[in-house]
């Protein structure tokens, strides 16, 4: 049993919580693994995956998911939604939770949106990102990956590197991180960083070079570029030359030191083809958790118990 | 119609008054002040043991959303909230639809006052046309009118030399610029205080100094052009101090504060996002927050007003980021200060009437108002010790967008009297 009833952000989630997802989801890892990737754990259940903002790795991931779970699942997005067309979001939830459906995951462009529909609904809610607020699946994935290669994530010095202030990863994944005891070191340019680093307890720093040889994970975040050049940074150019995860920066680290990215990459700005495709890469072993991490978490907020999983 | 409110604990620091008196009201004025007066044949006595009366209470600083927004507040059930929450006197905001730019505008307000006859509206003119910060509004016309003072509230005037002619073209008339103070650069897509509370929430920031960078530009200009400044709302320790020193040089600078600046804080909002608690300027720190209730009690600030600012169900119940900004107040700013810092010591009952009563009515240059024969009879009549539980039931404004909702205060007003009209009855508005 997890200590919430919904999963909204990472900062309600105990270690326990955290560990009894992990663990679980190490069992669905394996069921994906086989020839026949499905077990009846959902059968019979209704989620609505709600995408009020473009997805399409999220939702892929959370589809999959669901299918492998023998879940029915009814895909609404931001453009077939009547939230277009002046609902409220209010109304809209209402109006689908009146049909009866076991649980909603959301994607939203604004903050706090997943706790609103918990307001109109007795459904289980998951947040698949709202806004630059949290994003509490991808810091599970994440914590997944980085356990997987290490056997543990106390003690773990992790950087976090990019657009940080922008970013609701961030807000998941750094609250979860230090709830298992790792180290957590923010780095971007000033005007990517967070107003108050001290609501995480991390330090922040602008220089990246001097982080680097210290960390055993670095987790670079994507650039909205179509947001930011000219804005906040200069050009694409130069935020490569200053904090781009090139050859000669990933030297720097440590011989077992792994880099990760939530993905879709900007090759060439935060990160470089070499270290993207090289050895220290686990980015697509986050894709891969994604799936079974979110079976998870759906599996365990619809009442599964950690050790009930029935192949 | 004549009253006779007996044995009221009068407080009136115009006059050093803080002792307890009859008085005696005749038509639209007060008739005598004094001890053991006679009721006259046919006077309604009202036994006022126990209780404080004070000039009437004014909020200069309500947003009646009338014309334009008439699903949000009318003048009416404006005028009903403001009589609710013990006061005779409120000065409206010019962002209306249209905006009250014009004389005629004015004079709409005015006449609905009239018709809904419970408080005294002082309309507030635009200071540019339509808000838009570009040209003159017709200012003068205005004042014609009946405005009593001018302002943009809900946008700085962005453009200094935009702000400099508004403010040389007032001070002609020896009325006051009521600033919002805002550099919109800076705060742009802001909806919660820059610091713990953007980076908490994962929402865009309004830093302080999107706000103190503005009082300051705006202290600069009254040094300039000899216009008074009235600085709306200031919600930092450090706008405070900006405006202490301005009045330490001896500029014509005065400043409010709000009742949520005061007693709210970006820690109240949590991650179930109330948008009762999304304002601006944004709630600030617990730090800011000390800081403007030591100022408004040893009259650093001069006014404490509500920034009564109505919204419809459907503009609050929605995502944080795209509600509407503001709270109504006007039924809980006096049992928030009699709660919170008069029964508590931190405030003497002069200096509540001094920030909800006379200053107001010099910075708008009202005529004032005193406890004493011959006065107009706006009167508040105050129980310190009546409870009042803040529910949608208790708020008499057309919205129940209240940042308060839920609490339970101590000390509230009972009567109200308008011109000799008895406008609040035993916490009950008349009609």
């Amino acid at each position: 049993m997890l200590s919430v009833r919904n999963l909204i952000d990472t900062t309600s989630l105990t270690a326990d919580d955290i560990t009894q997802i992990l663990d679980t989801a190490r069992s669905f890892a394996e069921v994906n693994s086989r020839a026949i990737k499905k077990v009846p754990a959902l059968r019979g259940r209704t989620i609505v995956n709600l995408f009020l903002e473009p997805s399409t790795r999220t939702r892929s991931s959370f589809e999959l998911a669901e299918k492998r779970l023998s879940a029915d699942s009814l895909n609404m997005s931001g453009s077939t939604s009547s939230v277009v067309k002046g609902e409220s979001l209010a109304d809209t939830i209402q109006t689908i939770a009146a049909m009866n459906v076991d649980m909603f995951v959301c994607r939203a462009r604004l903050a706090g949106t997943p706790y609103l529909i918990t307001q109109n609904t007795d459904a289980v809610v998951v947040n698949a990102g709202d806004g630059k607020h949290q994003h509490p699946t991808q810091a599970l994935l994440d914590l997944f990956t980085i356990r997987e290669n290490f056997g543990h994530l106390d003690g773990l010095k992790v950087a976090i590197v990019g657009d940080l202030d922008h970013s609701r990863v961030v807000g998941s994944l750094a609250p979860a991180l230090k709830t298992m005891g790792a180290d957590v070191t923010f780095v971007g340019p000033p005007t990517f960083q967070v107003s108050d680093p001290s609501w995480y307890g991390v330090t922040q720093t602008a220089d990246l070079d001097s982080v680097l040889p210290e960390m055993d994970v670095v987790y670079m975040l994507r650039v909205q570029l179509e947001r930011m050049e000219g804005a906040v940074i200069p050009s694409k150019r130069e935020y490569n030359r200053l904090y781009g995860l090139d050859e000669r920066r990933a030297s720097l680290m440590k011989p077992e030191a792994i880099v990760c990215h939530p993905g879709p990459m900007n090759r060439g700005m935060e990160i470089n083809t070499e270290v993207a495709d090289g050895p220290r890469a686990r980015i697509l072993d986050q894709v891969n958790a994604g799936v079974a991490v979110r079976m998870a978490a759906m599996y365990l907020l619809l009442g599964g118990e950690n050790n009930g999983i029935s192949a | 119609m004549a009253f006779l409110l007996r044995g009221a604990h009068v407080v009136d620091p115009q006059l050093g008054c803080d002792q307890v008196l009859d008085v005696l009201v005749d038509g639209k004025s007060i008739a005598a002040v004094g001890e053991g007066l006679q009721a006259p044949e046919g006077a309604e006595v009202i036994e006022a043991a126990g209780k404080y009366l004070v000039p009437g209470l004014v909020d200069m600083h309500v947003h009646f959303r009338d014309p334009g927004f008439e699903y949000k507040e009318t003048i009416y059930t404006g005028a009903r909230a403001a009589t609710k929450g013990g006061f005779s006197d409120v000065a409206t905001m010019p962002n209306t639809s249209p905006v009250t730019d014009t004389g005629t505008g004015i004079r709409y307000q005015i006449d609905r006052a009239r018709h809904a006859n419970l408080v005294y509206v002082h309309p507030i003119g635009a200071l540019t046309k339509g808000e838009k910060g570009e040209e003159l509004a017709e200012i003068g016309d205005m004042l014609v009118e009946g405005a009593c003072a001018f302002s943009d509230d809900g946008h700085g005037v962005q453009s200094a030399g935009m702000m400099r002619t508004c403010m040389a073209y007032v001070s002609q008339f020896g009325r006051a610029v009521l600033a919002h103070c805002e550099v919109e650069s800076l705060t742009n897509h802001g909806v919660v205080n820059e610091g713990r509370a953007s980076t908490r929430l994962g929402m865009f920031g309004w830093p302080a100094l999107g706000e103190e960078l503005e009082i300051q530009r705006d202290i600069d200009l009254a040094r300039l052009t000899g216009c008074e400044l009235h600085v709306c709302h200031i919600s930092t320790a450090r706008g405070l101090e900006l405006v202490r020193a301005a009045k330490a040089e001896g500029l014509p600078v005065t400043c409010e504060v709000t009742p949520h600046h005061l007693f709210l804080t970006e820690e109240n909002i949590t991650e179930s996002y109330n948008t009762n608690l999304k304002m601006n300027p944004p709630l600030r720190t617990a730090a800011d927050a000390a800081a403007l209730r030591e100022g408004v009690c040893d009259g650093s600030i001069d006014c404490v007003v509500t920034d009564h600012a109505p919204h419809a169900a459907h503009e609050k119940e929605c995502e944080f980021e795209i509600a509407s900004f503001g709270t109504v107040g006007l039924e809980c700013s006096l049992p928030l200060m009699l709660n919170n810092l008069v029964r508590k010591g931190h405030m003497s009952w002069q200096t509540l009437v001094e920030v909800m009563a006379v200053n107001p009515r010099r910075v708008l240059h009202l005529e004032p108002v005193r406890v004493e024969a011959g006065s107009a009879a706006n009167l508040t009549l105050i129980d310190p010790e009546r409870q009042v539980k803040v529910t949608p039931d208790f708020i008499e404004s057309k919205s129940k967008n209240c940042a308060f909702l839920g609490m339970t205060l101590t000390g509230c007003a009972t009567d109200v009297f308008v011109e000799g009209k008895h406008t609040l009855v035993d916490g009950e508005v008349a009609w």
